[in-house]
């Protein structure tokens, strides 16, 4: 239902600053739809073209069936959009919000009441509440209803959990899929690879370019290298040592443990291991562990930057 | 609901709510209106003037007298040398100094002719200007009465006389106040109007509530004329409140029907509102919008005729000051409160600001986009 075709951007007055290279991804209707990279990735951009905020260089993109250039009056009237940054008026009340950017899209919230009483029976003991009064969790929540008010077809979240705690992250993961089940097509961008294994789809974005589109599922699965948790009492020395063992090795810190990804899988614990022993590093720990989204992710990553040197 | 009044109400609730407005819109003009007209004074009195004495005889004194009993001059130095007194100009202890020669009345008596001199200090011209000017005066008034003293039993009187009386029309105790106070409301009602409008739409861009607007069916007219019409409002009031402010404590009581007044405050307040939604356009920021607003305000006042009449400036300055919008409404506002002016007699000025407006918010509308 989204469709993106070579879609080029740049900024800077010569156009030196390429935010977005060729870009190509379908979003099918009913999908959750991951844009998963850095911060500086290119996935604001991106979320402001298909939201007919900027128009891009070349290439073309429709959503919903209307072309992001030419029929953008068609596209305004049925998507949803999250900024970044969450825009409420900080000075009136939730409901005032509420109310403002439901009647804007000529509906009420009466309305749709039904597909944002989840959310807003959380809000409902705040409504006479200025939205500036709100705590972090609670203004994103109300951004999101700003937008789902009108029931939109299309939902652009643009990085909606940055800035929230764990267990409002969590929550609104669950909304989310939510949403998915009532058949509104979401497309959300993030730069935390956990929630990537909770959309449909992901796209890998890095420098503008995208690395990869798949099934969080099958990116994992169809991952080769072999990935090992390593814990010892000097980490950033081990990390280092384990990095300039062989130029297919790769370590980096994961939570407590880091890790490291071997290619071609030519490298076992038990090497690991004595290679740590031999410099003398103390509690080692090693385990095989499964990729995550992240593993994959540095993965591309560096061999992204290898082919471009 | 229309989209335009949704716009209008939650901009009526925000401005409302907005304690910092609210201040402003009512305390600015009682604050401005109450203060500046009595310290912004342009007659000067005051005038310290130094008299150096050489002379000593009762001439000499007599004109001393007459410096003394004018209501401009206050005798600040007494000397006997100019070396001294000229110190006193530069400890800036007096403007002015008198020089009464050596031999002042006998040269006089002898030689019906003498001379006396007189410095004035120039760093502010004005008041260096005028005190001479008063200087000069009570001089001429002394040398008269001396000559006619001196002709006696005339059968018709020798020194022609030709007394002139004069009448101020329009502000009849020629007060300063008078003169200012309808000059200082069209200042306010600009400030308001393109400062307020300027920040409204600029802070709609820092908090990024704008890229919702701008993905929704809102149209461009209508986000443009929801964030004008409030603003027009506010200087409608503004105006009010400077009219009875200015009655109650200037006493100043419209001339003619303030209904022109209105009309062409109304139809001004368009063209300003014009320029803070330009001036909006192309800032990112509160502070940018700001400090555009500053710049061009700053010119706008001095260069309106509040202070200085525009038939003073040079050509060049002229041309300016008629493009300059502030210059119309200071010269109706005066035109209609204290000349009484009729409908016919703003009518041309109407026309320019009319166009002025138009001209102003087709370019704000055609440089606001809601993409770029």
């Amino acid at each position: 239902m989204i469709s993106i075709r070579n879609i080029n951007k740049t900024y800077g007055k010569k156009g030196d600053i390429t935010a977005l290279s060729n870009i190509n991804l379908e979003v099918e209707r009913g999908e959750l739809y991951g844009l998963i990279g850095p911060d500086g990735a290119g996935k604001t951009t991106l979320f402001r073209i298909l939201t007919t905020l900027i128009l891009p260089d070349s290439g073309s993109a429709q959503v919903m069936d209307y072309d992001v250039v030419v029929q953008y009056p068609q596209i305004r009237k049925i998507v949803g959009y999250m900024p970044g940054k969450f825009s409420l008026y900080q000075d009136l009340t939730v409901q005032e919000n509420l109310s403002f950017f439901a009647t804007i899209f000529n509906t009420t919230i009466r309305e749709n009441y039904h597909l944002i009483e989840d959310i807003y029976v959380q809000l409902e003991p705040f409504k006479n509440r200025r939205a500036g009064a709100l705590s972090g969790g609670m203004k994103q929540k109300l951004a999101l209803c700003c937008a789902l008010i009108h029931r939109p077809e299309v939902l652009f979240l643009d990085e909606p959990t940055t800035g929230v705690d764990v267990v409002s992250r969590k929550e609104f993961w669950e909304m989310l899929k939510r949403y998915k089940e009532a058949g509104i097509t979401i497309f959300v961008s993030t730069p935390y690879m956990d929630e990537a294994t909770l959309c449909d789809r992901i796209a890998l974005i890095q420098e503008g370019k995208i690395l990869d589109i798949a099934k969080p599922k099958d990116l994992i699965e169809d991952f080769q290298p072999g990935v090992f948790a390593v814990k010892t009492a000097e980490m950033n020395r081990a990390k280092n040592e384990l990095q300039s063992l062989d130029e297919n090795v790769e370590a980096y810190h994961f939570g407590e443990y880091m890790h490291v990804v071997t290619e071609n899988n030519h490298l076992t614990p038990k090497a690991i291991s004595d290679f740590l022993d031999k410099r003398g590093h103390q509690e080692v720990i090693i385990k095989r562990t499964t990729p995550t989204v992240e593993d994959v992710f540095m993965n591309l990553m560096k061999h992204a930057s290898t082919t471009t040197t | 609901m229309s989209n335009l009044s949704i716009i209008l109400k939650k901009e009526f609730i925000q401005i409302s709510r907005d304690p910092a407005i609210l201040r402003l819109i009512f305390l600015m003009p009682i604050i401005q209106l109450l203060i500046l007209p009595f310290a912004a004074d342009y007659e000067i009195k005051n005038i310290n003037i130094a008299i150096v004495d050489q002379d000593h005889s009762d001439y000499s004194r007599e004109l001393i007298g007459k410096f003394q009993h004018s209501n401009y001059f206050r005798l600040t130095g007494y000397e006997t040398s100019y070396k001294n007194a000229l110190k006193l100009i530069e400890a800036d202890k007096a403007d002015i100094i008198v020089e009464i020669p050596n031999n002042f009345e006998k040269t006089l008596v002898r030689e019906d002719e003498a001379t006396i001199s007189l410095v004035a200090n120039a760093v502010n011209g004005t008041k260096g200007n005028l005190g001479a000017f008063y200087a000069q005066r009570i001089v001429q008034e002394f040398n008269s009465k001396i000559r006619s003293e001196w002709i006696q039993f005339p059968r018709v009187n020798p020194i022609p006389l030709i007394n002139v009386e004069y009448i101020n029309r329009y502000n009849k105790r020629s007060d300063y106040q008078t003169f200012m106070v309808p000059g200082i409301l069209a200042v306010l009602i600009t400030m308001i109007g393109s400062f307020l409008t300027a920040l409204n739409i600029v802070k709609e861009k820092e908090i990024g509530t704008i890229e919702q607007l701008n993905v929704s069916p809102i149209k461009k007219w209508e986000f443009i004329l929801g964030k004008l019409i409030p603003f027009w409002v506010l200087g409608m009031i503004i105006l009010t409140i400077g009219l009875v402010i200015s009655y109650i404590v200037h006493g100043i009581t419209p001339g003619s029907n303030l209904w022109i007044l209105y009309v062409f405050t109304a139809f001004y307040l368009l063209a300003i509102l014009g320029i803070g939604l330009l001036i909006s356009n192309f800032s990112q920021t509160q502070q940018q919008a700001m400090m555009v607003s500053f710049f061009f305000t700053l010119i706008f006042i001095l260069m309106s005729g509040l202070y200085t009449p525009v038939e003073s400036m040079p050509f060049w300055a002229q041309k300016v000051a008629w493009m300059n919008p502030v210059t119309y409404l200071v010269d109706v506002m005066r035109m209609v409160l204290l000349k009484g002016a009729q409908f016919a007699d703003v009518l041309g000025h109407l026309k320019i600001i009319t166009l002025a407006g138009v001209a102003l918010n087709v370019l704000a509308i055609w440089s606001y986009s809601k993409r770029n």
